[in-house]
């Protein structure tokens, strides 16, 4: 049987960090400790310098598949999640059918499966259609695995049928993810609301937008007692409010991404549509907010919201310009070099968090002997060096860019699936 | 200078030259034949994604008074009606031969973009609420003939200048040249951050009215949301708009610009508008001149713009 020890590394386990040996065998963690030496049937991989923790997990991927597969599929996000230490991925569900009930979510778990680089599970609709107008099909998306249900991309603006929701999946245990964001105060918006949309004279959206259905979506938590998850956070008073709903003991987490760590509205001055997305880039106090937040753990996790489009649909004036950008490549090194975590709150803002978020049974685990061999080996002193992507799309703001810390190994189930990242040529 | 996209990538020599400039080509323009061969064998592509009658008219006069061939462009006539990109459509103007672009489109930064996919100077013609560089040169060139300089000027801008390309070109070209600079609105048309800003604010336009050299009047843009902004256009004409009664209490030798068109009985009184310190006509003339400099400047005129 063949057997892989990564040797030498700081291994992030239930207990700390150590400095360990971590043996792997049939799609499990056999061993932590000092590994002797394995013989001709052992793959040995020296990970000195490096953190060698569980595998990380994106809880806001958009595959585009079904429908959308010029701009990306399952298959190319499968490789890019990869490349950039993931071995699980919660795909959102506005998808062309969107995911609003149980054999679409089988169809895209089934692809993953197919694919087999990352674990793949699917988010599902609130809403049927994503209309906003009634329930999806909750039950069945939760009979389907679902475990966290959104709009994404669209907020569920009205609060009735949101309540209902609440109750629906407080009773199931499920997540409601908030795309928060106020229509009406958002509306015709493209950038934030502050002096550099003021110069360009562009329809701008103000933080209260978010911050607003947050403050709103909380009294709905202590009203239903609903799982409540606030994605890609943006602003600093949302920060606030999240702090706030954490001391009062409710069920309330939240997200930021890689992109709103590391840039601000002034990098939207030249109106390039590479540093277009929704929520929009905000102020650099904002940014400090949300580097603070994550630092803390007020923010629980990392997630990307990796969202490929094509060149074509970007290569137009910022206005006509799709929101989103890719990122799930290299978000560990965005996080490592902007915000420069530990170890520990590393791996937990990158892979324990979101899996608890999301429910992924399998992953997010600290390394333990007899956990499911889903590793990813961080080089914290390295470099990725952003030149060009696996995906399909390369719609990103971190070209030419250089960022502290590469992805060297990703394991997923006991099986290789990157090795050497950094330099990309 | 290799483009004109906006007036805050000016500084005040390069205001000042483009300006001396202008003057001569008001002088070229008041001679009984009105036409230089100074750009002859150019060809100017005027390209107005977005309706205009007076911009498009004066670049097109302009570039015709300095002997360039002209080739215009506008949207609704065009491909873009077809489904072809921007991107496509532009390149497609410069494979035909074309040494200079006057782009308006109703996007910010669209002329920017413009400005890095082709290899000729752009000139931006208007882009969205952003700049509209060419109307705060003709406006400073109108101020400039009457007051001599910008310097000392008190000049109020007043009304939409929250959605106003005119009222963003204006602010830094006034500055840069030396003028005090007022925005006069009401809070929803004030632009929301503003702090960086060389002006001052306020929603009071009586108490500012009397302080002022030059009244900077804009239009009311139904179209880009105005009229949604504040409660109806009688109440706006009411606390905004430069009236027949507010215009006696004016400084006496003080004078009202407008950038057209001007919607009578709003924000300017008819009898205010045919008024002669209503200078409204001389910006349009002052337009042309001011855009034959831009396009000689950016057309192989002295290179040290």
């Amino acid at each position: 049987m063949s057997r892989t020890t990564f040797r030498n590394g700081t291994v992030l386990t239930a207990a700390g960090p150590v400095t360990a040996d971590v043996e792997v065998a049939a799609g499990t963690i056999v061993a932590i400790g000092k590994a002797g030496s394995g013989g001709d049937e052992v793959r040995e991989i020296d990970c000195g310098g490096l953190w060698v923790g569980p595998g990380f997990v994106d809880i806001h991927t958009h595959l585009r598949e079904p429908g959308h597969e010029y701009k990306e599929d399952t298959e190319s996000a499968s490789r890019v999640a990869a490349a950039g230490g993931y071995t699980s991925v919660v795909a959102m569900p506005n998808t062309d059918p969107v995911i609003d009930s149980g054999h679409l979510v089988r169809y895209t778990i089934e692809r993953g499966r197919e694919v087999g680089l990352v674990e793949v599970a699917s988010a599902g609709c609130v809403t049927a259609g994503r209309a906003g107008e009634k329930l999806a099909h909750l039950d069945d998306l939760w009979a389907a695995g679902v475990r966290l249900f959104t709009d994404d991309g669209d907020v569920v603006a009205d609060a009735g049928l949101l309540r209902r929701a609440m109750d629906y999946l407080a009773q199931l245990g499920g997540v409601l993810a908030q795309h928060a964001i106020d229509p009406g105060l958002a509306r015709g918006g493209h950038m934030h609301e502050g002096p550099v949309a003021s110069g360009l004279g562009m329809y701008a959206i103000p933080s209260a937008a978010e911050t607003v259905v947050v403050a709103r979506d909380i009294e709905l938590v202590r009203l239903t007692g609903c799982n409540y998850h606030v994605q890609h956070i943006s602003a600093a008073p949302t920060v606030e409010l999240v702090a706030a709903a954490k001391r009062e003991g409710l069920p309330v987490t939240a997200e930021v991404t890689p992109h709103h760590l590391a840039f601000t509205d002034g990098d939207v001055q030249a109106t390039d549509p590479a540093f277009k997305m929704m929520p929009p880039l905000r102020s650099a106090a904002d940014r400090a907010a949300l580097v603070a937040g994550l630092q803390s753990g007020v923010i629980d996790a990392v997630a990307t919201d990796h969202a490929p489009h094509a060149d074509h649909e970007k290569d137009v004036p910022f206005e006509h310009a799709p929101n989103g950008v890719i990122g799930l490549e290299w978000a560990a090194a965005v996080v490592n070099d902007r915000v420069g975590l530990d170890p520990v709150r590393f791996f937990e803002a990158m892979s324990v968090k979101p899996a608890a978020i999301a429910r992924i049974a399998n992953q997010g685990h600290w390394l333990a002997t007899g956990a499911p061999a889903n590793i990813t080996a961080f080089d914290p002193k390295g470099v990725t060096d952003v030149r060009q992507s696996r995906s399909k799309s390369r719609n990103a703001p971190y070209f030419g860019r250089r960022y502290a810390g590469a992805v060297k190994y990703t394991m997923y189930a006991g099986a290789m699936t990157h090795e050497e990242s950094g330099v990309l040529v | 200078m290799r483009h004109l996209l906006t007036t805050q990538d000016l500084d005040r020599d390069q205001l000042t030259m483009l300006l001396d400039t202008a003057d001569g080509m008001v002088s070229l323009l008041e001679r009984d034949i009105a036409k230089a061969p100074t750009l002859r064998g150019k060809t100017v592509a005027t390209m107005f994604f977005e309706p205009s009658t007076r911009t498009k008219l004066s670049f097109d006069k302009a570039a015709k008074a300095l002997s360039a061939d002209v080739m215009s462009f506008t949207a609704s006539s065009s491909s873009l009606t077809k489904g072809e990109s921007l991107k496509d459509t532009v390149l497609t103007v410069q494979a035909l031969g074309v040494d200079l672009m006057v782009v308006r489109h109703g996007a910010t930064g669209a002329p920017l973009r413009v400005a890095e996919w082709v290899d000729v100077p752009v000139v931006n013609a208007g882009d969205g609420a952003h700049q509209h560089p060419t109307q705060a040169l003709l406006d400073s060139l109108t101020l400039r003939q009457h007051f001599g300089t910008l310097d000392g000027v008190k000049i109020g801008i007043v009304g939409d200048i929250r959605h106003s390309r005119v009222a963003r070109s204006n602010v830094f070209a006034f500055s840069t040249l030396g003028a005090d600079v007022t925005l006069i609105a009401p809070p929803t048309l004030l632009p929301v951050a503003d702090s960086e800003w060389p002006v001052r604010t306020t929603s009071e336009l009586d108490d500012a009215l009397t302080g002022l050299d030059a009244v900077y009047l804009l239009r009311v843009q139904s179209e880009r949301g105005g009229a949604s902004v504040f409660p109806s256009l009688g109440e706006y004409r009411a606390r905004f708009g430069l009236t027949a009664e507010r215009f006696k209490r004016l400084k006496p030798d003080a004078v009202v610009l407008h950038p057209g068109p001007m919607i009578r009985g709003v924000e300017i009184d008819a009898v205010v508008a045919d008024d002669p310190r209503a200078l409204v006509l001389q910006q349009v003339t002052n337009g042309v001149a001011a855009r034959m400099a831009v396009l000689y400047h950016l057309l192989g005129g002295e290179a040290d713009v």
